[in-house]
């Protein structure tokens, strides 16, 4: 019996640890060992630290580096404070089928492929566009109105791809705040805001912190939106990423870019976790 | 001296959900300092009338004044009025200390002020040091006690308990009943209680009433509602009774006889009801109110005898039952005196139960 169980958790276990090892792990290291490498001539390699010299001593990335965290940043305050009344409406405002079905059209966008609900913000951005088309139609605008390609498009379409890893934990969470819980800090005396202060945006936490955080891992990691929305200067550290590896073929460098992120990414989500004084399990869990 | 003012008084009060009233003009009014309990089944609309007094619902029509003035233009957070919820609803992501002095912040005291007030409340319900705790670090009793005193820290003039006990087991709710008895009195607060359960209605209240369906049945103290129900459903309901149906065979003035359908002669009484031959009636006769005999010839005295044989006995202490079968196969549930002259009863042994006619409660059938 007690072997068996083991055999069974063995075999329970094996494809976890294969998809974690083969897909994280073992690319990880190589990743790790590959932005390790120098090139010193052809075909010529060293074991140092060169690439993340050049990435701290080179402007242009450090820049695009800080520039990505603080646009991700930004993209997730936003994503969150768009999804908190939207959350608070779905959880604790409406009942029964008007619920579920709000519920769904968080869901509905992500139906169609990232590259089609981003062409769809092209399409009503552009020059040519709807948005442009219907300011001239009602005389709002003299000329055709060219609202892609700018850092404000790259944010509309960061937060619209975020919005339902946002939503469905702080629905999670308010769901399970009691709305007696509520009314009695009503019946004690306490106004709106300070209920939301003291009751309802604790509670929340650990949803508002999970959902931060992977939004906060989906915009740092995105590639399609900055690319398609970007402008010209709306550069993002994936984009550099791509194009170390595909463009410039130099994988060494572009390993260290990835290693870059990765640490970024989790100090960021350790700070974040400090500073609200959550844990890992008690938000994922 | 003038009488004081009510505390709570409610005219008419009345809430109508669609189609479906809930709560059906409903009068009372509140002795300041006392102890006011609303007693009736599930469902019966309770939750709602202390809704309307807390102010999370609007009465359809009707009228609420708190120390004679209305309060129907009062938002919940601004009546002198603090509730006890059904499930407590403490803060859970507050210590103890904070849930009893989040009242007092949103007054605006100062945080010195807040927290000998605090430490006085806890002192008054007999936690003192554990300020500090998490909520879900007490037991259910305590919790009780930390819910009622984030009430009344703010000294409210009334103080609203929905079911509190409901969630407790049965000793920690016996324990409670007394405890709760005592607070009211140290806080000197009038306290409105709503249960379901008649014992915790009988044992705490000044004033208690009776709810059925959305309007009140009968109002007084626990002895008036034992010993002279008004409503069939208020003898059904407070209290154990044996109950009889049929049809009054002969009637002077408030005695009557009473042939039950099962084709029993009972003898009963209906004070202050007129009831006339003919009528379909209801007979409640208390357990208590049935003397038991070996020999028919001790219940000579009593007008109303029935013979029958023991089906069995409920063994519980003071509170024993005999349920006594009578010829036509119903049972008639007997308390079984303490004297310990039945103590060699036995299954199937035939017995003689009888009670004098004015033991018996005849109320007139609504239904047929
Ligand atoms: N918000 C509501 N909407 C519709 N019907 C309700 C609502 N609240 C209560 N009711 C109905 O009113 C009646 C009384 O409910 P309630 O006051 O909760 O009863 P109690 O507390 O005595 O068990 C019930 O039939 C219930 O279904
Ligand atoms: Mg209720």
């Amino acid at each position: 019996m007690r072997a068996g169980q083991k055999l069974g958790l063995i075999l329970l276990l094996t494809p976890l640890l294969l998809w974690l090892s083969l897909l994280i792990i073992i690319p990880h290291i190589d990743l790790f060992l590959l932005s390790l490498r120098e090139r010193v001539g052809v075909r010529q390699y060293e074991t140092g630290l060169a690439n993340y010299r050049t990435i701290l001593t080179e402007p242009l990335y450090m820049v695009t580096f800080a520039r990505t965290a603080m646009m991700s940043v930004l993209a997730t305050i936003l994503t969150l404070l768009i999804a908190f009344p939207v959350s608070y409406y779905i959880a604790k405002l409406v009942r029964g089928r008007a619920r579920s079905v709000l519920f769904l059209m968080c869901l509905v966008p992500f139906w169609v492929s990232e590259l089609v609900r981003t062409f769809g913000w092209m399409i009503l951005l552009r020059e040519s566009g709807v948005i442009s088309g219907l300011l001239q139609w009602t005389g709002l605008a003299a000329g055709p109105v060219e609202m892609l390609y700018n850092d404000a498009a790259m944010m509309v379409g960061l937060v619209y791809t975020s919005m339902l890893f946002m939503v469905v934990p702080l629905v999670t969470t308010l769901d399970s705040l009691d709305d007696a819980v509520i009314e009695a800090g009503y019946d004690l005396g306490g106004s709106g805001p300070s209920i939301l202060r003291e009751i309802v945006i604790p509670h929340a936490m650990p949803g508002i912190v999970s959902g931060s955080i992977v939004v906060f891992m989906l915009s740092l990691g995105n590639y399609l939106t900055p690319t398609m929305l970007g402008g010209k200067d709306s550069l993002w550290f994936t984009q550099m990423i791509y194009s170390q590896f595909i463009v410039r073929f130099n994988w060494e460098l572009g390993a260290a870019f990835g290693f870059m992120l990765l640490i970024l990414s989790s100090l960021i989500v350790w700070a974040v976790l400090r500073l609200t004084g959550q844990t890992l399990e008690k938000t994922m869990g | 001296m003038t009488t004081p003012l009510p505390d709570l008084d409610c005219d008419a009060l009345t809430k109508r959900f669609g189609a479906s009233t809930a709560v059906d003009h409903v009068s009372f009014s509140v002795r300041a300092g006392s102890f006011f309990s609303i007693l009736g089944p599930s469902g019966c609309g309770k939750t709602t009338i202390m809704r309307m007094i807390a102010g999370f619902l609007e009465p359809s029509s009707g009228d609420i004044r708190i120390k004679g003035r209305s309060v129907l233009d009062v938002p919940p957070n601004k009546r002198p009025v603090n509730m006890v919820f059904q499930h407590l609803a403490l803060f859970p992501m507050m210590n103890i200390a904070d849930n009893i002095g989040y009242g007092l912040r949103r007054k605006g005291m100062t945080k010195p002020a807040i927290a000998r007030k605090v430490d006085e409340a806890l002192e008054r319900i007999g936690l003192p040091g554990i300020g500090a705790r998490r909520v879900d670090e007490l037991s259910g009793g305590q919790k009780q006690r930390v819910a009622i005193a984030r009430c009344m820290v703010l000294e409210p003039d009334v103080l609203l308990l929905d079911e509190p006990l409901g969630a407790l087991d049965l000793k920690l709710r016996e324990h409670m009943k007394v405890e709760l008895k005592a607070l009211q009195t140290a806080f000197d607060t009038t306290f409105v209680y709503i249960t379901h359960d008649q014992s915790e209605a009988l044992v705490m209240s000044d004033t208690i009433a009776v709810m059925n369906a959305g309007r009140f049945e009968q109002m007084g103290t626990a002895r008036d509602l034992y010993y002279r129900p008004q409503t069939a459903f208020v003898a059904g309901f407070v209290g154990d009774a044996n109950r009889w149906q049929g049809r009054v065979a002969r009637a002077e003035g408030e005695a009557l006889e009473i042939k039950t359908d099962t084709g029993l002669m009972l003898r009963a009484a209906s004070p202050g009801r007129k009831l006339t031959v003919g009528d379909r009636a209801e007979v409640f006769v208390r357990p208590e109110a049935i003397r038991l005999a070996e020999d028919a010839a001790e219940l000579a005295h009593f007008d109303t005898r029935i013979s029958g044989h023991v089906a069995t006995i409920l063994f519980n202490g003071a509170a024993s039952r005999v349920i006594v079968t009578d010829p036509s196969g119903a049972d008639i549930g007997v308390t079984l005196p303490q004297s310990g002259e039945f103590a060699h009863l036995t299954r199937g042994a035939p017995i003689h139960v009888g009670w004098s006619g004015d033991q018996g409660n005849a109320f007139v059938m609504t239904r047929p």
